[in-house]
């Protein structure tokens, strides 16, 4: 395993954080060996210590942080203590970084252009004019629109693949030897991301970098890495070439990890649909402003007891559709009838009954429960609002709901928000609109914020208490995994019109419309040779 | 109760001064009428008299014992300063909240009033009306806490509004709660940080201006004693090396400057910013 010949060594590296409850262990002595050439995947847990890790990887630590031990030798060098003009001089000649949010990354005032060519030209490998032309064709290679013309925008005048593509490039732009990629595509779109991640990994191979690829999805790393390493609460669980690791991995919670993804939803006798739907969305056209059109003539139904996924990317319209039936946004045209009566447009004049009868479930939980409350009073809110129970009553419901959520109320009951972790905030999340006792619970985007066995638990509990109270569920997000998961009925939108909907094995097994198929093929799966085998089908049809 | 001491121990030295200095002259001013034998009205004796064991700061231009009026200048403007402060609080916070949570035609119309209110120049403006309303004491609190309340309106509208849009908040308005409990429930408790830390300060502006306008003859009026009149009436006492009038000047530097040392620390505490 240890090569003399490594690029990156790390040897039990140790990183500790300074917060206000004292020291916690990041990194708690990692052992890496990375070769000239070669991508090795790093996957994890949030928490897990990946983005900590590829920091460390170029001698960095964020504020608070330090490093307590141990050493990261780059080509010779030792990075940990090193004086920063040894380390700025590596970075980004020798060492580059690709961050999450392209958007957050570049400077907003200057062309992209102008930020590929900095570096060069600053550490004087090149004029401004080779610089230039080195970018068009490093563009080129990342497969942008327009390579020649594409430089000379403004981060906002491209899209959110072609800025992170952009960032790739500028990464690439002094030819480094190793490039720390953090989560590149996970705010991306799946089909965006296909395309992302098939010109990341033809570039790496083109120019024989090596990469250090962070990412919590594990199909997408398999389609990546040639090794892959697991990660868990900063130390290195497993690690072993990518083949070797999807076919026989030897740790419980690595096995676990796999495991979550191939889970499927016990079979359900599914609820009948011959009755009256319990929600009701019929031609609705709806928009922010006056000459914007979110959604475009939009209809379905919920029937009573059942899941309707609404699937599509990000500005598809999917949470303008939510919002219309919660009533914060009155649509233009169309109406909105649960259980056959019409709701008014605007929440402030639905009665309580109604409001009480449809529930919200948000995607960031951290900002959807009020910190100052505290979780026994969260819940005990909406119960005492809508059923009017007082005093010990009240108690017993909120005890009551606590369990059925999961949480043990003795332990819970007095914490506040900040004490909880995502999962649990998210059950809480759950726990307010089951307090309510409504019908119908719009699942805005739950788990996209969560790690998978997390969401996984989520998906889980929803599920049952779908069976146990009869509700019905609109299922919003942009993760056929979880489409598959749970829904019954699937509704796949696109710019604010529905392209296609039916039963869900009907949409999965068999779509009809080209655009869902192709959001269905995007979906990375677990072979790592699926990238090669989808990418080569999509150059045979164009 | 232990960790409650190790917290105080956490505390820096400023911050602690501060504390201390606060302390001091809230248990001076409620403790007033018992720690001298005169009254703040009572002639002791000659004008000007020097410093003696009998009159430990000498008497004023009218021969009244100078710590006397010391002591219950202090009591005085930090009692009226305390109440203005409250009240405009009141006023400012109400009515941000509501223009936050009600919103509609209401917010523009709150914020244009404000606008008007701050445009006209503070001292000059308070002045103005003071000399027509005339100076009684609940006046110049009313006077001094309309104008100072548009301050606070905008600090409460501008937190207000980031906490407003938080999905815990759509969900309350979801759920059909009135505009009472977003306000007292939900928003409320999530911007008391800057609020309060807007309080230290707006205290120390309302005492400074109380002084400002006593010292012009339009504050706290005679012969009830107060730090900003003391210093004006006794001025002439400098010209011959005399530091007496100085002292009430001191005494308002030093309160000043100690609650903004305790605002910096509880700032820091609430926005989590290290050195």
């Amino acid at each position: 395993m240890s090569d003399p010949t490594a690029l990156l060594k790390l040897r039990d590296l140790r990183l500790d954080g300074q917060g206000a409850s004292g020291t916690t262990h990041i990194l708690r002595g990692i052992d890496l060996d990375l070769a000239k050439g070669e991508v090795l995947g790093v996957i994890g847990e949030s928490g897990a210590g990946k983005s900590s890790l590829g920091l460390a990887a170029m001698g960095f630590c964020r504020n608070g942080c330090r490093f307590a031990g141990g050493s990261a030798n780059f080509d010779g060098n030792e990075l940990i203590g090193a004086r920063p003009a040894v380390l700025s001089g590596l970075r980004s000649t020798r060492i580059a970084y690709v961050a999450q949010s392209a958007a957050a990354s570049f400077n907003p005032a200057w062309r992209l252009i102008d930020q590929y060519c900095e570096f060069p030209v600053l550490r004087g490998l090149m004029d401004r004019k080779a610089a230039e032309k080195d970018a068009i064709e490093i563009y080129e290679q990342l497969r942008l629109p327009n390579p020649k013309e594409i430089g000379f925008r403004y981060p906002h005048q491209v899209s959110g693949g072609q800025l992170q593509r952009a960032m790739t490039a500028m990464a690439m732009s002094c030819r480094p030897d190793l490039i720390i990629f953090d989560e590149p595509t996970t705010a991306l779109d799946v089909t965006t991301q296909i395309e992302v991640l098939s010109a990341i990994r033809s570039a790496v191979n083109e120019l024989g970098t090596a990469a250090l690829y962070i990412t919590h999805d594990l199909a997408v790393v398999a389609q990546m890495a040639d090794r892959i390493m697991v990660m868990r609460h900063g130390e290195v669980v497993e690690e072993a070439a990518t083949r070797t690791m999807l076919d026989a991995p030897r740790e419980a919670y690595t096995k676990s990890l796999w495991a979550v993804r191939n889970i499927r939803p016990p079979a359900k006798p599914l609820p009948p649909t011959d009755t009256a739907p319990l929600m009701q969305i019929s031609n609705v056209t709806a928009g922010y402003g006056s000459n914007d059109t979110a959604l475009q003539d939009i209809g379905f139904d919920v029937h009573a007891g059942r899941t309707r996924a609404v699937v599509g990317e990000s500005g598809s319209g999917k949470s303008t559709a939510a919002r219309v039936i919660a009533g914060l946004l009155p649509p233009r045209s169309g109406e909105v009838r649960l259980d056959g009566q019409l709701l008014p447009p605007d929440y402030r004049k639905r009665s309580r009954d109604q409001l009480r009868k449809v529930q919200l479930i948000y995607q960031m939980a951290d900002t959807a429960l009020n910190p100052r409350q505290r979780i026994g009073d969260i819940i005990a809110r909406p119960v005492s609002f809508y059923a009017g129970l007082r005093g010990r009553a009240l108690r017993e419901r909120v005890r009551e709901i606590l369990s059925d959520i999961e949480l043990d109320p003795d332990t819970y009951m007095d914490r506040s928000p900040a004490e909880l972790s995502g999962g649990q905030k998210q059950r809480v999340g759950i726990g307010r609109a089951l307090a309510a006792e409504p019908q119908f619970i719009i699942c805005d985007e739950v788990t996209s914020a969560l790690d998978q066995i997390v969401a996984e638990n989520i998906l889980t509990l929803l599920q049952r208490v779908q069976r146990d109270y009869g509700l019905s569920y609109m299922f919003i997000t942009h993760d056929l995994s979880t489409v598959r998961a749970i829904a019954d009925d699937v509704t796949v939108m696109q710019r604010g019109k529905i392209v296609e909907q039916g039963t869900a094995t009907h949409i999965l097994e068999c779509p009809q419309h080209e655009y869902t198929r192709k959001l269905l093929a995007s979906v990375p799966e677990m072979d790592p040779d699926w990238l090669s085998k989808q990418v080569s089908g999509v150059d045979s049809i164009v | 109760m232990k960790t409650r001491l190790a917290n105080l121990r956490q505390v820096p030295p400023t911050a602690l001064f501060g504390i201390v200095i606060v302390i001091l002259y809230i248990v001076l001013a409620i403790l007033t009428p018992a720690l001298t034998p005169y009254s703040q009205r009572e002639i002791v004796g000659g004008a000007f008299l020097p410093w003696t064991s009998a009159h430990p700061l000498g008497t004023d231009s009218l021969g009244r014992d100078m710590l006397t009026r010391l002591l219950y200048g202090g009591r005085n403007t930090l009692g009226i300063a305390f109440v203005t402060t409250i009240l405009a609080f009141a006023i400012g916070m109400a009515a941000g909240l509501v223009a936050v949570t009600v919103g509609g035609w209401l917010e523009p119309i709150l914020s244009r009033i404000v606008d008007m209110l701050m445009s006209i120049p503070q001292l000059i403006f308070k002045l103005f009306l003071l000399s027509i309303f005339g100076t009684s004491i609940p006046t110049l609190i009313l006077v001094i806490a309309v104008l100072d309340s548009t301050r606070v309106f905008r600090l409460t509208r501008a937190a207000a509004s980031s906490i407003a849009v938080m999905d815990y908040v759509e969900a309350a308005r979801l759920r059909g709660e009135g505009p009472w409990w977003l306000m007292t429930r939900e928003i409320l408790p999530n911007i008391t940080a800057p609020l309060i830390a807007e309080f230290g300060l707006r205290f120390c502006f309302v005492f400074l201006a109380i002084a400002a306008l006593s010292f012009l003859g339009l504050g706290i009026q005679p012969p009830l004693a107060d730090w900003g009149s003391m210093v004006r009436e006794n001025a002439t006492l400098i010209t011959f090396g005399d530091i007496t009038p100085l002292i009430p000047a001191a005494a308002i530097a030093v309160l000043t400057i100690s609650v903004n040392f305790i605002v910096d620390w509880m700032l820091h505490k609430s926005t989590g910013l290290k050195e």
